[in-house]
């Protein structure tokens, strides 16, 4: 059995077993620092002739430290996955900051670099697998909606620029070591099917299929995608991936999330997972709700049979997956459902052809 | 046609619609979206989309009507079926479309290497596929060689690629028959046999195909196309095609072929004899043209069968011409009269309810079928009587249903009755606005097995829930149905089911009635059939409960200071012509008539879709037109014979809003207030900015500005009349006639709404003296102002009418009184207020908080608990846990 597979083979075993946590937010944690342009330079962009502050993913090259230790914070407050730190790393949205060719690069390194983290944690307590989920984010653009009031069939991005995107970021990923893939965020489920169809692609090429968590976002309290689509709608859309686990992220607050994620765990034949804001923004953009009552619930959608996998978004901490990480600890995952062989497809509703 | 088929709608391809090729090669693809809806809008469960011209740019134009598509929630809501002959413009589709599509379609024509690879592809994109029956050799013919291209393209899209089973859907060729060719004669027959092949032996598959290729050879002669497209899809489907891409506007009803043409058709189709197609082409002549007269005439063959025959057909058909005179000769032959009920009366229905669930007839078919039954039971019971025999086989069960205290709607539950009784349970209707009292005591004296409560007004929810509480007290144990507008599986979940130890079970609508009693009266099925209820109802009240406040209430005080900002200097409000109060006495039903919205009147009925589209529905076309006839028959004699009396008052007053009051005034001198209407303001957490929290109040000149405004209001009945005469249907075994009244009551109310606030506009206000809209842009409601209803979304607090009705007169002045829940009795009756300000528009109120319910009470000047009560739909808290 080859290493990796040996790794996967270790995740099914503890998927099953109980519920696995995430980390949190990334950004949140890199606030803390207060990093200024020069620490985002470094000394390897010093000269880049644009603003860098603020593009978080290039810290792994300029301020590796930081990261680690980010890393290691989530790791032992209890997260058995960690995301790299690659949400913005694809050339797409690195063109934001004129960095667009360093995109694989950006991928490859923080992969090694979470990996690093996860094996120093993994080696002093051999018994509980850490695992690297290397971050897909949605890029800055979305391919279904027009950013033009006047011209509602324009689009400022194309299936075949996010196919490639996504594919020069997820192959610096799988270089790097990653143990499995996270498309995650998404506003807007064609670019993630252009993510998924990347991904499918560069396996067949590569030889290896990675197991990989799909994280869709509901972006308002009428439970749709900034697209349009219901959660339900957004599953039968991105199915064919056959993912690892399929959940939701950011943009709402545990308790707007539930019903949403209630859902999907209705309706999907895999793994869900949540990760939830802290709370919805407050007047200052800043995020309320404390580790305590996040972890109540998300403690309470594990009894309920909710989720498989749950962690933290926007807003979180370490402090925040401690205290998730103990209210899920003893509760068994949700258990996957059987769900009947039936010609399901979508618009921004669900379809199924019952026989 | 069984309700499993999926219509595809096939409007938005160049190759099938002469109108949508011509819009496109124009570049006018906005033109092409509005079909692409309107298809939606009809029911198009999928929509196809072909671009297939030699004189278009295929993958740009696919692209295009694509992309505008998905920014169209009322057209991108449903899947889309990506429609060429061209992998090109296939792969420029599936590169457009977030949800998950069909791609139609790919096969082995080039081999088995290209259609592995496009499958790969369709697999990797997303996508479920349709595959054709072609291969290297060609298009399959035979059943045998359809069959075998088809199993062979599964066993490698399922073993080579990994394809999905259930995504695969097969086309296995549709061809012309007739054509004069004799190879082509086993064509549709071959096609039938190859559906059941691959149906049984391929797991999961679907089959679909194009209908219209099949009546090539009748080209110019659409009422044989019709009958052909009709019977092709009656064997089709019940070979088991489960999709298909069909016009619905063009398909007649397979009962409606007439005898003859069906016949030859069929012949033709099955390949059944040898010169079937010379006999078709022979009688083709006499079927051009519109088809209509073909239609009208009588076929009274059915009367030469044996009398079991003609009752069964007439039950069928709901014909009851002959009903009484079969029923005697049937009686004359059986030992027993209870035999002729027993026998071919229960045989009959039987096949009527069969019918039904598998959905073949509709529900106003049914409760005809139930009028021929109670003429035929009427004509034998003294019989039965005489003979004093009594016994015989009881009915399935027992059911005592009623509409609840305080609520006069009663459509929904006649007809649940109605389907309950062709099914043979006894029902005993209690009527309207029955106590809680009546309906246990009967309950227990008749033995019920059920108890059956209906109600449309949301203070009847309520009612329902002390009724289950009663029910409790009183050591009750047989099982509670529910159904009515207001009510749902939530509201059961949540309000009713915690009342009540024994079953609650809610019924969306008549067609699920049946199953639910049925299951209920069933030693093997009532178990398992609870066991799911209860798990399904604990489910919702769990998510409920957890769920909590989803959404998020704002203060009252902010919800305020983000009311509508409306410039009153913008449109200074016109003074009315006509101001206090417009009395209308006796009205001229005529003019009601023609202003009928019709769409209502088929959902009643549970017949939905668009008017007047829906006629001609491949579904329900038939029962819709039959329907629509008998309503029009109803209607003619209804004006004619003057059977209603429509009443209406209106009333136009000074008016200025004080906070969320708008206060009435006893003259234009405005000092003196004559009452209060009290609003109710949106709480919602508005994100968006320039949303408003919106309250009625503001669409009034608020006092302070020192401009003068007004307010209406309104009440008008269609008739009191209507109860009575309803009632004398029912007493002549008529139910259908009974509830057809009612329904065309209710329309005729809200004609009279709509025709009373047109001439408002114009006339009695007269902001709008020029406005002429057709009835169309009526119903869609295309004019300046509103006549929002208390008790309905805007303001859902029924207990205003209260108000709304001391200062109409109205009870004095129409007829119409108040329940003690506020509904209006007649039913058939509507009030509400007018607004006349450019920009005041419906809205709902969604739920509000504890700080409004206590500002509301106090200036209504009633107690917190009673506001609570009235608004308890509509509060963000749960009165009880707060006041715990």
């Amino acid at each position: 059995m080859s290493e990796r597979a040996k790794r996967h083979a270790a995740l099914h075993t503890a998927s099953a077993r109980r519920i696995l946590v995430l980390d949190g937010a990334m950004g949140t944690m890199i606030q803390d620092h207060e990093l200024g342009e020069v620490e985002y330079r470094g000394t390897r962009f010093a000269e880049h002739g644009t603003d860098l502050k603020g593009n978080n993913d290039l810290l792994t090259l300029t301020q590796p430290q930081v990261i680690g230790e980010i890393h290691r914070q989530y790791l032992e407050a209890g997260a058995d996955i960690i995301e790299t730190n690659t949400f913005n790393a694809t050339a797409i949205s690195q063109s934001d900051y004129g960095t667009q060719d360093l995109a694989y690069e950006l991928n490859r390194t923080a992969a090694e670099l979470a990996g690093a983290a996860a094996a120093t944690v993994e080696n002093a307590d051999p018994d509980r697998p850490r695992f690297v989920a290397g971050a897909i984010g949605p890029t800055s653009r979305t391919a279904s909606l027009s950013p033009k009031v006047e011209d509602p069939g324009y689009r400022n991005v194309d299936f075949e620029t996010l196919r490639v995107a996504y594919g020069e970021a997820a192959r610096g990923l799988i270089d790097g070591g990653a143990d499995m893939l996270l498309v995650e965020t998404i506003f807007d489920t064609l670019n993630a099917r252009a993510a998924l169809f990347a991904i499918d692609e560069l396996f067949e090429e590569m030889g290896v299929a990675l197991p990989v968590m799909v994280s869709g976002t509901i972006t308002d309290l009428s439970g749709r995608t900034l697209s349009g689509q219901t959660a339900e709608a957004f599953w039968n859309s991105v199915r064919h991936a056959r993912p690892f686990s399929i959940g939701l992220n950011c943009a709402l607050g545990p308790t707007e999330l539930r019903a949403y994620v209630a859902e999907l765990a209705r309706a999907a034949d895999t793994l869900v997972s949540a990760y939830p804001n802290a709370g919805l923004p407050n007047e200052m953009g800043g995020y309320d709700e404390t580790p305590e009552a996040m972890a109540t619930h998300l403690g309470e959608w594990a009894r309920a049979g909710l989720v498989n996998l749950v962690g933290g978004c926007c807003g979180t901490t370490a402090e925040h997956i401690a205290a998730i990480a103990e209210a899920v600890a003893g509760v068994s995952p949700r258990a996957v459902p059987e769900v009947p062989r039936r010609l399901r497809l979508a618009g921004l509703e669900p379809f199924e052809l019952r026989a | 046609m069984n309700g499993n088929f999926v219509n595809i709608g096939e409007r938005t391809n160049v190759t099938g619609s002469a109108k949508f090729r011509r819009l496109i090669l124009e570049g006018d693809f906005q033109a092409g979206l509005a079909i692409a809806r309107e298809q939606v809008e009809n029911g198009a469960q999928i929509i196809d989309v072909n671009m297939d011209d030699g004189m278009l740019d295929g993958p740009a134009a696919m692209t295009t009507f694509l992309n505008l598509i998905a920014v169209e929630p009322d057209i991108a809501r449903v899947p889309v079926m990506i429609d060429s002959s061209s992998w090109a413009v296939i792969e420029a589709g599936l590169r457009c479309v977030q949800g998950k599509p069909i791609v139609n379609s790919i096969s082995l024509k080039e081999g088995e290497e290209s259609f592995l690879a496009q499958a790969k592809l369709v697999r990797r994109y997303g996508a479920a596929v349709v595959v054709m029956a072609f291969d290297e050799r060609g298009q399959g013919e035979s059943a045998e060689r359809r069959y075998e291209i088809c199993a062979r393209a599964y066993k490698l899209l399922t073993e080579v690629v990994d394809f999905p089973p259930e995504d695969i859907v097969f086309d296995p060729n549709v061809f012309a028959v007739a054509t004069g060719m004799a190879e082509h004669n086993d064509y549709a027959n071959a096609f039938f046999e190859a559906v059941r092949l691959l149906r049984a032996n391929l797991p999961h598959c679907h089959v679909s195909g194009g209908v219209s290729n099949v009546s090539f050879a009748f080209r110019g002669n659409n009422p044989v196309r019709e009958a052909m497209h009709s019977a092709f899809l009656y064997h089709a489907i019940r070979a088991g095609m489960d999709m298909g891409i069909v016009n619905a506007g063009q398909l007649t009803v397979y009962a409606d072929i007439p005898a003859e043409l069906g016949e030859r058709v069929e012949d033709v189709l099955l390949n059944r004899r040898p010169d079937a197609t010379d006999r078709l082409l022979e009688i083709a002549q006499e079927h051009r043209g519109d088809g209509t007269a073909v239609r009208s005439t009588v076929d009274l063959s059915w009367r030469q069968a044996p009398v079991d025959k003609r009752l069964e057909h007439a039950l069928v058909h709901g014909i009851d011409d002959y009903v009484v005179e079969d029923t005697e000769e049937a009686r004359s032959q059986a030992a027993r009269p209870i035999e002729v009920i027993e026998g071919p009366l229960m045989a009959g229905m039987n096949v009527v309810g069969d019918l039904f669930g598998a959905g073949k007839m509709f529900l106003p078919q049914v409760v005809k079928s139930a009028r021929v039954m109670k003429k035929a039971v009427a004509h034998l019971l003294p019989f039965i009587e005489a003979e004093k025999a009594g016994g015989g086989s009881g009915p399935r069960g027992r059911i005592v249903m009623a509409t609840v205290k305080g609520d006069v709607h009663d459509i929904g539950k006649n007809i649940v009755g109605v389907v309950l009784q062709c099914n043979n349970f006894e029902v005993i209707d209690l009527g309207v606005m029955v106590p809680c009292a009546k309906i246990l005591e009967t309950a227990r004296r008749e033995k019920a097995d059920m108890i059956g409560l209906s109600g449309l007004i949301t203070p009847s929810l309520q009612e329902m829930a002390y009724v289950a509480a009663e029910m409790r007290r009183l050591d009750f144990d047989v099982p509670l149905l529910i159904g009515g507008a207001t009510t749902s599986k939530a509201h059961t979940a949540t309000k009713l089911v915690p009342n009540y130890d024994g079953p609650v079970v809610h019924v969306v609508d008549a067609s699920r009635a049946v199953g639910v009693a049925s299951a209920l009266v069933s030693a093997g099925q009532r178990a398992p059939f609870l066991a799911d209820v209860s798990k399904e109802y604990a489910r919702i009240a769990t998510d409920r409960a957890a769920g909590g406040t989803r959404s998020g209430t704002e203060a009252l005080a902010a919800a305020r200071a983000n009311a509508a900002a409306i410039d009153w200097t913008d449109a200074l409000p016109t003074r009315p012509r006509q101001l206090g109060l417009s009395v209308f006495d006796d009205y001229d039903l005529t003019s009601l008539v023609a202003q009928i919205d019709w769409r209502p009147f088929f959902a009643a009925w549970e017949l939905h879709g668009r008017f007047p589209a829906i006629l001609e529905d491949a579904r329900v076309g038939e029962a819709a037109r039959t329907l629509y006839d008998d309503a029009q028959a109803m209607l003619r004699r209804l004006v004619a014979e003057k059977w209603l009396r429509p009443r209406a008052v209106v009333g136009l007053w000074p008016a200025n809003t004080v906070g969320d009051d708008i206060e009435i005034y006893t003259d234009e001198t405005r000092r003196q207030i004559a009452t209060r209407v009290h609003t109710l303001r949106q709480q919602m957490t508005r994100e968006a900015p320039g949303r408003a929290n919106l309250a009625l109040a503001d669409f009034v000149a608020p006092k302070e500005s020192g401009i003068a405004d007004y307010l209406g209001g309104f009440a008008v009945t269609a008739g009191a009349e209507i109860e009575a005469r309803a009632a004398a249907f029912k007493a002549a075994q008529d139910d259908y006639s009974a509830i057809l009244l009612q329904a065309l009551g209710d329309r005729l109310a809200e004609a009279f709404a709509e025709h009373m606030h047109a001439h408002v506009r114009r006339e009695l206000w007269g902001y709008a003296p020029d406005e002429a809209l057709s009835n169309a842009d009526l119903i869609a409601e295309k004019y300046r102002g509103i006549r929002p209803a208390p008790g309905y979304p805007a303001c859902p607090d029924h207990s205003e009418k209260q108000t709304l009705f001391a200062l109409l007169d109205a009870e004095a002045r129409t007829g119409i009184r108040l329940t003690e829940s506020f509904a209006m009795h007649p039913a058939s009756s509507v009030s509400g207020y007018y607004f006349a300000h450019p920009e005041s528009r419906y809205f709902g109120l969604g739920r509000i908080g504890r700080d409004q319910v206590a500002d509301y009470a106090r200036r209504k000047g009633i107690s917190v608990e009673t506001a609570e009560r009235w608004l308890a739909p509509n509060l963000a808290y749960d009165p009880v846990e707060n006041a715990a």
